[in-house]
């Protein structure tokens, strides 16, 4: 951007004439830092202009689906859900959730963690095209030049840190340096900043170089510091090495997307977490995100002597599954949605409509917002709160069955929560206790 | 700015020659600073010097040892094949999918992920096996692609036709 009017306009103090680019001493030019080192021809501007729009749209998305993603935690409504407690200004864009449509964070969720496994080859192959300018000489040509290159490092390390995090998270390897909520929100932020500043800077002339003509070659005249001065002899045009790259997009595509659904389209997810396989059969055999073992919930906890405790204005109530099964009893069919992108088909939840129990709570009509504590001794959500339009849609329950049956122990009995359009983490499993208005 | 240009001090040029920049870039560079910054100081409130090395390691991880790996990896097959095979692309696309694969999902593949089984109650086993499936798939389907290539080609030269098979990689200078 704007070279060959800085090289003609100034002469900047920091310029030294043995550091133009290729013609220093002979030893330079085998060196990254001579043009003359990469010799690959498919790499040029015209190449790498392709690659960034595709990364523009497709890392706005991500970007806006994990803001949603945030946002559909509830995080403003009580501390346990708010992992980012510090965000301040970076949550003004916060909103109540809503609970329909009810595969909202199926959707919206699937598309952050699905697009951004199919995302992977695109940014390493903008990476990889651009690779010449991380070693070019002098370092930086101006203030503003150094200026951009650090804002560069935060856009690429950004890039990297957030797809290493998010692709570790989903395979539950928690190596990173501290918890994922915040890692992965913050680092969003930094890299966002970045991001921003390098379309405004890059995409005009994206936009030029492609209204330019043809992918292959570059026009006389065209300055394109990314091709090769002394291209080796092509092995792959740039349509075949776009076609590659595009290639294992939709191979991730394939081998990831079918972990948004249960029966034959999971098991074509081959290769991700939470895909290929159910972990039973039946009615209860579909996804689990943590088992009754994983977060040390024992049968012990959760047989005769269970009991759910209702609080609120009418005081404490203590309810024995049988009592719950003599409520009316109402369904619902709705997806698990985990923030790791997989999600189940609809199951058929049947239980007690948490409005029901709000009033037995001494709230009749209109309903606040509850706290739901769970009997599991391990794990960040142990509770949480849902708002008061979680708790008055009618499809929000209080499930004691799933699919006809009794729920199993890993699907949470005696009793769970499923809301419409709820983060999975929301969805508590073995509930203890119910307190309305308390927040 | 006015008609006496000449005599005034113009402060886009002393915008040039000071900061190398437009103002545009200026401003822009001082909003992602701003934001970047805000947000930094709370990703690095943790543990600040793990997160730091994550988040300039990861940058100089794949600068300087991944990608200078598969280049080079590319560059060992290029050469070993000699400068007009064909046969270049019949190899590093099978290894590019199948390695990019790996690169995403080794904590599955290797079984190293130790919570995958007892948080999901799925078995990782399958994961291994799927890719060297998905990569003898591949590399099968590679060879499939280049046997069909090479018979038309020759059956092409037997009727005096340019082969189809080699025009996309056969070097051209």
């Amino acid at each position: 951007m704007g070279d060959k009017r800085l090289d003609r306009a100034i002469s900047f103090p920091f310029r030294r004439p043995g550091w133009s680019a290729g013609r220093g001493p002979a030893f330079l030019e085998r060196l990254p830092s001579s043009p003359g080192f990469w010799r690959s021809p498919v790499r040029g501007v015209r190449f790498t202009a392709v690659l960034g729009l595709v990364l523009l749209a497709g890392l706005t998305l991500l970007f806006v689906t994990g803001l949603l993603s945030y946002a559909a935690y509830n995080p403003d409504l009580a501390p346990v859900n708010d992992k980012t407690p510090g965000k301040g200004l970076l949550g003004f864009y916060l909103f109540a959730w809503p609970t329909g449509p009810h595969w909202l964070y199926r959707l919206t969720q699937g598309l952050h963690v699905t697009v951004g496994i199919a995302l992977v080859p695109v940014l390493l192959a903008k990476l990889w095209s651009v690779i010449p300018k991380l070693f070019t000489l002098p370092p930086a040509r101006s203030v503003g030049h150094a200026l951009e290159r650090v804002s560069l490092l935060l856009l690429v390390g950004g890039a990297l840190f957030e797809f290493i995090t998010g692709l570790l998270n989903i395979q539950l390897e928690y190596v990173f340096p501290g918890s994922f909520y915040p890692l992965h929100f913050y680092g969003a932020w930094v890299f966002f900043a970045a991001f921003l500043a390098h379309t405004g800077l890059k995409l005009p002339r994206a936009v030029r170089v492609l209204r330019g003509g043809r992918l292959e070659g570059s026009a006389p005249g065209e300055a394109d510091e990314l091709a090769s001065p002394a291209p080796a002899v092509p092995t792959v045009s740039r349509r075949g090495a776009l076609a590659m790259v595009g290639g294992g997009s939709l191979l991730l595509l394939i081998t990831s997307a079918g972990r948004s659904f249960d029966g034959p389209l999971r098991q074509m997810a081959l290769l991700t977490p939470h895909g290929a396989a159910e972990p039973g059969s039946g009615p209860n055999g579909f996804q689990i995100n943590k088992t009754a073992a994983a977060v040390g919930v024992t049968a012990a906890d959760t047989g005769k002597g269970w009991r759910l405790t209702v609080g609120g204005p009418a005081g404490e109530i203590r309810l024995s599954r049988e009592q719950l099964l003599a409520m009316d009893q109402y369904s619902a069919a709705l997806p698990i949605a985990c923030v790791e992108g997989w999600a189940t088909s609809d199951q058929w939840w049947r239980g007690v409509r948490l409005s029901d129990l709000a009033a037995l709570a001494g709230y009749r009509d209109r309903p606040p917002a509850v706290l739901v504590e769970s009997v599991q001794r391990r794990g960040a959500f142990r509770e949480v709160a849902l708002r008061d339009n979680q708790v008055r849609d009618p499809r929000s329950l209080l499930a004691l069955q799933v699919n006809g049956e009794e729920l199993s122990l890993d699907h949470g009995f005696p009793a769970r929560i499923i809301v419409p359009a709820a983060p999975g983490v929301l969805n508590t499993k073995w509930v203890s206790r119910l307190t309305f208005g308390a927040l | 700015m006015s008609g006496k240009a000449g005599n005034r001090v113009n402060p886009r040029a002393v915008l040039r020659r000071w900061y190398g920049e437009g103002p545009l870039h200026l401003l822009l560079l001082a909003a992602t600073f701003a934001l970047a910054g805000w947000a930094g100081v709370r990703l690095l409130a943790g543990d600040t010097f793990a997160v730091a090395v994550w988040f300039i390691g990861s940058a100089l991880l794949h600068d300087l040892v991944l990608l200078p790996l598969y280049a080079s990896a590319d560059l060992v097959v290029r050469r070993s094949l000699g400068p007009r095979s064909g046969l270049v692309n019949h190899i590093r696309v099978p290894a590019f999918l199948s390695g990019l694969l790996l690169l995403m999902w080794f904590p599955l593949i290797t079984r190293h992920a130790v919570r995958y089984e007892p948080y999901s109650g799925l078995s990782p086993d399958v994961f291994l096996g799927n890719w060297l499936l998905i990569t003898a798939v591949l590399c099968a389907g590679s060879a499939l692609v280049l046997v069909v290539r090479t018979v038309r080609s020759r059956r092409g030269e037997g009727r005096g036709v340019q082969p189809t098979a080699v025009r996309g990689d056969r070097p051209r200078r």
